[in-house]
């Protein structure tokens, strides 16, 4: 654990949970996005529907979306910015039951005309995980290097984008693989030490089975 | 390497003793080690967050608005324009900055976490308010804020520094400790010095719940600060007299660790006891969501 968890983060208050960590959902999505996004729908669930208003997690989310950090004053009037810069923004408050009590789901639109929708959790103390992109089960945090795959469930994959990790020299730290079923969908979450260089990107990419890949860097 | 590595408040101490080094320092080493970056780079991280918590004060000054639930703000002001009637400067001083770091919290501003963002005004206010009525220059500060950062790591690693999990005993109880034992060193005070004032502290906040209005950062957190910037000199002042505590460091936050665990859910950051049930509090929460529903 490192002092600067202990004397940190910079932030924005109230609330590192329901207002770092709903800033930083906001970023990843945008990340994940890899678009400018021009619409967002966004459920809050649990505490974050209980109390959003208060620890600001809506003007959070809508920063994050901007591509605002944590610490960003900016985030204060995210949602005067937003509507200057075209972006719409939609709020529900959902009484469904989540498996943690800070979840938010969102679904945007960008600029290209990329749509996704994912599920994030604030896990306390600033720190986030991304549950889900596109009904798919991923586990994201944002703390490392990370490359993700949809692709197509099939024997090799693993080896073929591992290999060209290793010729590439980027070591793997962690590994994890989901799909929907046998020979279905799947994804791939692969955390690195170092950035993946745009170059290996697209050679993984032209895997025949792999249909895109994100490559996302630290929060 | 792990020439640096401790994981108990005996073993911060064990450090000291034999490198013969004041706590900030080993704490410096273990994260220069730890994170492999120079020192240049470490004293840098934390003079910028020094930065941070003089903006925290000077906006929760002058900012005398209210925060969004209008629960909050303009204490911190009210508190430093008052006469002097009991308090001596230091403490006043600390808890005029704690209020202040606290609000403008609340309100939205730019904060660090310290360890939380509820209990973020104390170790500042302590460090900051010694540091500027004793005149210790901003060197010192850096050094005060590590060990404060070491205190409170070792207790987020054998405890937790959360009010979900551990209550505000956790939370702004462990701000108090590392505050206290920041200025324990700050003021000249030994190494065993400082982790006694620290010990002090968090003794005498056993137990204490986490149990917000309408689930706000804001009631009764703010004032909290305040009270805990002064609860934090008061450890310091014993433990610099030579005041030690019976119950050894590292066996008080483990107890502080057990009674986090054994308080119910409904007094751990839920708003489902305490002062948020009472009729006012509940009050609140119903305005605060009707309002919200009508937006």
């Amino acid at each position: 654990m490192s002092v600067f968890d202990i004397v940190g983060p910079v932030m924005i208050g109230p609330s590192s949970s329901h207002t770092a960590g709903a800033a930083r959902i906001g970023l990843m999505a945008r990340k994940i996005l890899k678009d400018e996004p021009i619409r967002a729908d966004i459920t809050v669930y649990g505490s974050f529907a209980k109390t959003y208003k208060g620890h600001g997690t809506d003007k959070a989310l809508v920063a994050g979306l901007l591509g605002f950090s944590a610490d960003d004053i900016r985030l204060r009037s995210s949602f005067e910015i937003a509507k200057e810069e075209g972006m719409t923004v939609t709020l529900t408050r959902s009484e469904e039951e989540t498996d943690h009590p800070n979840t938010v789901r969102i679904k945007m639109e960008g600029k290209t005309g990329t749509v996704m929708e994912i599920v994030g959790v604030s896990l306390g103390g600033g720190r986030i995980e991304i549950r889900e992109i596109n009904g798919f089960y991923v586990e994201i945090t944002g703390e490392e290097y990370t490359l993700l795959t949809f692709h197509h469930d099939q024997p090799g994959i693993i080896a073929k984008v591992t290999t060209i990790m290793a010729l590439g020299a980027i070591n793997v730290s962690t590994m994890k693989v989901f799909r929907s079923a046998k020979n279905a969908n799947a994804v791939m979450i692969i955390c690195t030490d170092s950035p993946i260089p745009s170059d290996l990107e697209t050679e993984i990419c032209n895997i025949s089975a792999i249909q895109s890949v994100i490559a996302l860097s630290p929060l | 390497m792990n020439t640096y590595e401790y994981k108990s408040l005996a073993e911060l101490l064990n450090l000291t003793d034999k490198y013969t080094l004041p706590l900030s320092k080993v704490v410096m080493l273990r994260e220069m080690e730890e994170s492999e970056k120079p020192e240049s780079t470490v004293l840098d991280i934390m003079d910028k967050r020094i930065d941070v918590f003089y903006e925290s004060i000077q906006t929760g000054l002058n900012d005398t608005t209210q925060s969004v639930s209008g629960l909050v703000g303009g204490d911190a002001a009210r508190l430093a324009a008052a006469a002097s009637v009991l308090l001596g400067d230091v403490s006043r001083r600390a808890a005029v900055y704690a209020l202040a770091i606290n609000e403008a919290n609340a309100k939205m501003f730019r904060i660090v976490a310290c360890p939380t963002a509820g209990s973020c005004g104390i170790v500042p206010a302590v460090i900051l308010a010694v540091a500027e009525e004793k005149k210790y220059e901003r060197q010192s500060c850096i050094q005060a804020f590590f060990t404060a950062a070491g205190i409170g790591a070792v207790i987020a690693r054998n405890a937790c520094v959360a009010g979900a999990v551990g209550g505000c005993q956790a939370e702004c109880g462990t701000a108090a400790a590392m505050a206290a034992a920041a200025v324990v060193e700050l003021c000249g005070g030994t190494p065993v010095q400082a982790v006694q004032a620290a010990t002090l502290c968090l003794k005498n906040v056993l137990g204490l719940v986490c149990d917000p209005v309408a689930g706000l950062v804001e009631v009764p957190c703010v004032k909290r600060n305040g009270f805990f910037a002064v609860h934090a000199l008061t450890a310091a002042e014993m433990a610099l007299a030579g005041i030690v505590s019976v119950i050894p460091p590292d066996e008080v936050v483990s107890a502080m660790y057990e009674i986090g665990r054994a308080m119910p859910v409904s007094l751990k950051e839920t708003s489902e006891g305490g002062l948020a049930r009472t009729p006012t509090g509940k009050e609140i929460a119903e305005r605060l969501e009707k309002a919200m529903r009508e937006q």
